[in-house]
């Protein structure tokens, strides 16, 4: 389990990286190195050349705005659970993004590892993919022509696998706020503490000025082939808060995810976990809601 | 008093180096040798038509190349079958090298040796072998069934027929007043070790001799196959096993065929040559347990008692026999545990697959004993309407039955005679210590907070210390320090600790003045190895006997120098002293210089021996006839057969009935391994052993595919438990002392092991009121049961309507 | 457009100077190199051990700039310039020829916190970096003791005496904090 011969670049600037990427055949972008690397050993992936974006200055930034958060290809996983005032900030306008976070694999993983990077990765078990679709977020990417915005939908194409031209970085990834009198929660079943989940469940609830759900999306993990959003309102729509049927949100999800069969889990028992999933997490989103209602 | 030292949780003498980064195991001997990677064969069956290893010969710094044409002599030939047994009516091994033909996916077909791992992994890639597939046979029913034959010349799959019986089953079932029958299954799980396998090897071509260095359970064996193989005199190579980075069963195997590979290519080479095996090859090339189909039919009468047990088992021993069926005997002798069964069948036909080799993994085949007997217990109760723990005490061999003789023959060709041990004692103490008669309360406190509870409990026997022998070593040098050493090895138990424990305690002197070396050939030659819970029950003993035969020696010498009677003398904190008279005694560091009659003044020991030494007679040589120079002693345990240690778990179990997760709230183990050298370390054990169930029961399987293909080798889908899934661990002890050896103790190695997969699915079965009859089982597995209205509910749950 | 002088250097080998346990090391080598055999093999520090070479069971934990990372997942070259920190830097010199050891390995001898002792450097590794983070005067909590031991795997231990040593240290480093 040792990695194939490749080459490697720590470019210094970004430029720099487009332009070794555009000029190497075979290049990859190496950023924390978490799911690459065990590829590498597993001789699974076989880059020619690895660009390491670490010494790339000005990616390490996480920066919260009334608008959302917007998390650079550095930052690491770890960064986003600190009490440091960036954190906080980024907690207070999009919460979906550290609670998330807390359930990636253990922590000397998520002191490597990054937001984007596993974004960048597409693997619809990681929970970063299925926050930037819940949230309805985006990517900047670069490219030697220039950046642009990718928004999730346009991202994902399949597992491991995105919409981006071999030479483009992902400078950072942009999860928009919270909306008003939202909440939202994330829990997920995995068969060990820190595994790839069984299955996972992000969820939103929005509420109208008087404490009925007015909005319920929900996104999975370790469900189906890319991150998906679903609107499951017509559950519950007008339905108080306090006594909305949260079981008839997760039994509506039920029916709209398509999950597969792996040797952890039966395709039925994923969509099981789908609502009973549901229910849990909107009950606490819902809670949320009202909370943020009420400030 | 030195002698307090048994029985005391003495700290461990081996953290000092380990806790520092100091240990060496086998990847940290050896820098700069050359690297072993192999070539390993991608289908689970299939013939090797060609391989082409052109591409390969350019990567730079690749030095050789094998394959099966380049093997000679022994080596050309299979790998050797250890325990032939005569019901094994078809023993199969693999070369060291693929002959022809493959039958499990990491079979080794090329060793390529280059000048780092790296690189034998570039060259290995890059060699082209063509195989053609044959049909592929996975799981003990593919291979009962014969849907296609593993070995050509075996067309059942059926490699031995192994069959005992206690008296005549049939008519005693017939007139059972009760009768069920039900069959079960067990998986595959596997010892995964955090350190793989490995080999370093060292040819001194000016000395035509061979030191190798093996990450074993057996170092002294493993130094017989390699001068087999390698048609060397064995007094040329010497075998080695450093710190060993756990083991459970998987390094007893021997000799693997890196263990042969890597010494041969040292030595045409002349260079140094290692293999440390990596995570992906552990999980395809190294061993498996566990997998068998148990078919079980009892009688017994309106108490519960049982009055007749019929049980056929088929057991999955993957693609080859290289340790006989070991593995099957144990599940077959054991399966009887601490109870009395009148008349008693047991049939295993051990049957072939297309996987990686089956040999023992902690436990070694008693798991599955426990759980076949364990599960007919709680069948009965629920038949009869008992408690479960009632029918388990009704069926108990009680304390008065000693040495009581099953009639059945263990692994070792021995009886199986329980020596000792109190069975109603440990069913009373588990009792208390799980809190078993207040489980309603519990059921009750779970249910008001939507959890379904459940309780499970299993008892064991368990043979440990099997002989044939081993030995212990023990010499007191001038300096004063004590050198122990037996053959067998270490991989974590504690062995240098323990016999400076026992040795210290023999011989009466500070435990800081013992030195402890195992699995070193160059310092003991004979030995069995660590296996089968025998390491403390056998070297402990034999390091006592030796200790004895020193501390007699120094008694001798010394009451001749101090002009004493040899019965006034006593040795303690290494000073040999003439009982209640200060003043009169002397060193046992000055006695072992006196021991030896060569006596130049090199140091200030032997100065001051001169002192004591008196004129010899001028008609009697230095060293008198019958004596040998040297304060030291060589003795050798050979125990008549096992000694049975036991214990009794039960598990508290919590189901999630919208997840089905399964989660085990509370875990009590009563233990009783006869004397206990060091409680802290047998806790240690029992521990781990626990960890390993839990796992074995809930986490852990090897998920092959119908193409024989391992899906989940890796840590990341091979699901061992982290902290997260280990329960906290109530233990209680009881002590009821071997009669068969000089210190009274039985192993305690794997018992920890044992019971986990019978007492959860016990737990997991009264919590949820259907049968569970496939182990391990997870939430979607558990789930698929509950909402398959055929499945079957248990007796208890159709009278009290458990939620289902 | 680029910014630094040089232009990008992309290399198959490259000279890694890195400080390890507080002294200056160097070495020469190919850039697929990993980390964990860098430290083992390239710089003769075998503590550091390898048992899965992908990430999950945490034997080869190191602290890059004081926080543990595997580094089977990293690169050598990635460590240009780092401090590293290995299970042998985790004891003081005494300044007398000897050693004080970590708090956490006097706790793992004196609770048995290991048995083979393999997995045990990056369970030390780890629990240290932990136990250095937090504020020592603060007692322990069974969450934060979770979460120290929770990542790494143990096949000998059964993890209970991990934990118990993780609470001693935590409880000796308290004591020092006073």
């Amino acid at each position: 389990m040792k990695p194939a011969p490749f080459r490697y670049a720590d470019p210094r600037s970004l430029d720099e990286a487009l332009d070794l990427l555009s000029d190497e055949t075979g290049a990859k972008v190496l950023a924390g190195g978490q799911s690459l690397l065990p590829l590498l050993a597993m001789r699974l992936a076989a880059p020619a050349t690895l660009v390491d974006l670490n010494r790339v200055p000005g990616l390490d930034t996480v920066e919260a705005t009334g608008d959302g958060v917007r998390v650079g290809a550095l930052v690491r996983h770890a960064r986003l659970l600190r009490q440091t005032p960036d954190a906080q900030a980024a907690a207070r306008v999009q919460p979906l993004l550290a609670r998330a976070t807390a359930n990636v694999a253990h922590p000397a993983i998520r002191n490597r590892g990054t937001t984007v990077g596993s974004i960048a990765h597409a693997d619809p078990s990681g929970e970063m993919t299925s926050v930037l679709a819940l949230t309805g977020g985006s990517v900047t990417v670069a490219t030697p022509a220039g950046r642009e915005t990718v928004g999730w939908q346009d991202l994902f194409v399949g597992p491991l696998e995105t919409s981006l031209a071999g030479g483009a970085v992902v400078v950072d990834a942009f999860f928009p706020a919270l909306p008003e009198r939202s909440g939202t929660a994330f829990a997920e079943i995995a068969r060990r503490k820190g595994d790839y989940a069984v299955c996972g469940a992000g969820v939103v609830v929005t509420l109208d000025e008087d404490r009925r759900v007015s909005a319920v999306r929900a996104s999975y993990i370790s469900v189906g082939l890319v991150p998906e959003v679903h609107d499951l309102t017509e559950a519950v729509a007008g339905e108080p808060v306090d006594s909305a049927d949260w079981a008839a949100a997760g039994a509506l999800a039920r029916t709209l995810v398509d999950p597969d069969t792996d040797i952890h889990a039966s395709a039925d028992y994923r969509r099981l976990l789908v609502g009973v999933l549901t229910e849990r997490t909107l009950a606490d989103a819902a809670a949320e809601a009202v909370q943020r209602s009420a400030a | 008093m030195t002698t307090k030292l048994f029985g005391e949780p003495v700290r461990r003498r081996e953290d000092a180096r380990l806790i520092t980064g100091r240990g060496r195991y086998l990847d940290d001997i050896g820098a700069g040798a050359l690297a072993a990677a192999f070539v390993r064969s991608p289908h689970a069956h299939a013939r090797v038509l060609d391989v082409d290893v052109e591409a390969a010969l350019d990567v730079e710094g690749l030095v050789a190349v094998y394959t099966y044409e380049d093997l000679t002599g022994p080596m050309a030939e299979p790998l050797p079958v250890l325990i032939p047994h005569p019901q094994l009516h078809a023993p199969r091994t693999g070369y060291p090298l693929a002959n022809g033909v493959v039958n499990h996916v990491g079979e080794p077909v090329v060793m390529v040796v280059a000048t780092d791992r790296y690189v034998a992994e570039d060259a290995a890639e890059r060699i082209v072998v063509t195989y053609e597939e044959l049909p592929v046979v996975v799981g003990v029913d593919a291979a009962r069934e014969a849907r296609a034959a593993v070995h050509e010349d075996v067309p059942d799959n059926v490699a031995a027929r192994h069959h005992q019986e206690t008296g005549d089953v049939e008519p005693a079932l017939a007139a059972a007043p009760h009768t069920l029958s039900f069959t079960q299954y067990i998986e595959r799980s596997a010892c995964m070790p955090l350190e793989g396998k490995g080999v370093h090897a060292r040819w001194d071509a000016d000395d035509a001799s061979l030191r190798v260095y093996s990450s074993t359970q057996a170092s002294t064996s493993v130094r017989a196959a390699i001068a087999a193989k390698l048609e060397l005199s064995l007094d040329r190579v010497e075998v080695i096993a450093p710190d060993v980075g756990g083991g459970f069963g998987v390094k007893i195997v021997h000799p693997w065929p890196e263990e042969l590979l890597v010494p041969m290519a040292a030595i045409r080479l002349g260079r140094e040559v290692k293999w440390a095996e990596d995570r992906r090859e552990h999980f395809i090339s190294s061993a498996h347990e566990r997998q068998q189909r148990q078919e079980i039919t009892v009688g017994y009468d309106d108490d519960g008692r049982i009055t007749a047990l019929d049980v056929h088992v088929w057991h999955d021993n993957g693609a080859y026999t290289p340790y006989g069926i070991i593995v099957p005997i144990v599940t077959a002798t054991q399966l009887v545990g601490p109870y009395a069964i009148p008349v008693y069948r047991v049939v295993v036909e051990s049957v072939f697959t297309n996987t990686v080799i089956v040999t023992p993994y902690r436990g070694a085949g008693r798991p599955q004993g426990c759980y076949a007997m364990e599960r007919t217990m709680d069948r009965i109760a629920d038949d009869l309407g008992l408690d479960r723990a009632e029918v388990r005490r009704r069926n108990l061999i009680t304390p008065d039955q000693f040495p009581y003789d099953h009639h059945l023959t263990f692994q070792d060709g021995r009886p199986v005679i329980y020596d000792s041990g109190d069975y109603p004692g440990l069913l009373d103490k588990l009792v208390a210590l799980v809190g078993w008669d207040e489980a309603g309360a519990l059921r009750a406190d779970a249910r008001s907070r939507g959890k379904m509870l459940g309780v499970g409990m299993a008892l064991y026997v368990e043979g440990t210390g099997p002989g044939p022998y081993e030995g212990g070593h023990v010499q007191v040098l001038g300096s004063g320090k004590v050198l122990v050493s037996t053959g067998l090895t270490s991989q974590g138990q504690g062995h240098e600790t323990v016999f400076a424990q026992i040795v210290a305690s023999e011989l009466g002197v500070p435990i800081e003045d013992v030195e402890v070396h195992t699995g070193d050939t160059r310092r003991f030659g004979y030995a069995v190895g660590t296996f089968a819970s025998r390491a403390a029950v056998m070297s402990g003993n034999a390091v006592a006997l030796a200790a004895r035969g020193v501390r007699e020696k120094a008694i001798r010498i010394a009451a001749d120098v101090l002009e004493a009677n040899p019965e006034d003398l006593e040795i303690d904190e290494g000073l040999v002293q003439v009982r209640g008279t200060p003043g009169a005694s002397i060193p046992l560091r000055t006695v072992a210089v006196l021991s030896n009659p060569l006596r130049y003044a090199f140091d200030e020991a032997a100065k001051q021996a001169t002192q004591f030494a008196k004129a010899g007679s001028d008609d009697k040589p230095p060293v008198a006839e019958g004596d040998a120079p040297g304060l030291e002693h060589r003795d050798y345990y050979s125990p008549i057969r096992s000694t049975f240690a036991s214990g009794a778990h039960a598990a508290v179990v919590e189901i999630d009935p919208a997840t089905w997760e399964i989660d085990v709230v509370r875990y009590a183990v009563v233990h009783d391994c006869g004397n206990v050298v060091n409680p802290m370390i047998v806790e240690g054990q029992v521990h781990g052993g626990v960890a390993q169930g839990v796992g074995g029961a809930l986490y852990e399987r090897m998920a092959y595919d119908a193409d024989g293909q391992l899906q989940n080798a890796s840590f990341m889908d091979f699901l061992m438990p982290y902290a997260s899934e280990v329960p906290d661990i109530a233990i209680d002890h009881q002590e009821t002392p071997s009669p068969l050896n000089p210190l009274g103790i039985k192993g305690a190695g794997e018992a920890g092991v044992i019971p986990g997969t019978a007492a959860i699915a016990s737990a997991i079965e009264d919590a949820v009121g259907r049968r569970i009859t496939s182990m391990p089982i997870s939430p979607t597995e558990l789930y698929d049961l509950m909402r398959n209205e055929t499945a079957e509910r248990t007796q208890a749950s159709l009278q009290t309507g458990v939620p289902a | 457009m680029t910014t630094s002088i040089d232009p990008p250097q992309v290399d198959s080998e490259r000279t890694v100077s890195v400080t390890v346990n507080g002294v200056h090391r160097e070495a020469t080598v190919p850039v697929r190199r990993v980390l964990s055999d860098f430290l083992r093999d390239d710089l003769g520090l075998t503590g550091t051990h390898v048992g899965c070479a992908h990430g999950v069971c945490g034997s080869c934990t190191v602290m890059v700039d004081g926080d543990p990372v595997r580094s089977c997942l990293v690169l050598a070259v990635q460590v240009q310039g780092a401090q590293v920190t290995t299970v042998e830097g985790l004891a003081r010199d005494d300044h007398q020829g000897g050693q004080v050891l970590h708090p956490v390995q006097e706790a793992f001898r004196e609770c048995h916190a290991l048995q083979c002792g393999f997995c045990t450097p990056g369970f030390l590794v780890t629990i240290a970096a932990g136990l250095e983070a937090r504020d020592a005067a603060e007692e322990i909590t069974e969450e934060e003791v979770d979460e120290l031991v929770g990542g790494n795997l143990c096949r000998c231990t059964g993890y209970a005496n991990i934990k118990k040593a993780v609470r001693h240290a935590a409880a000796t480093m308290r004591e020092d904090a006073r």
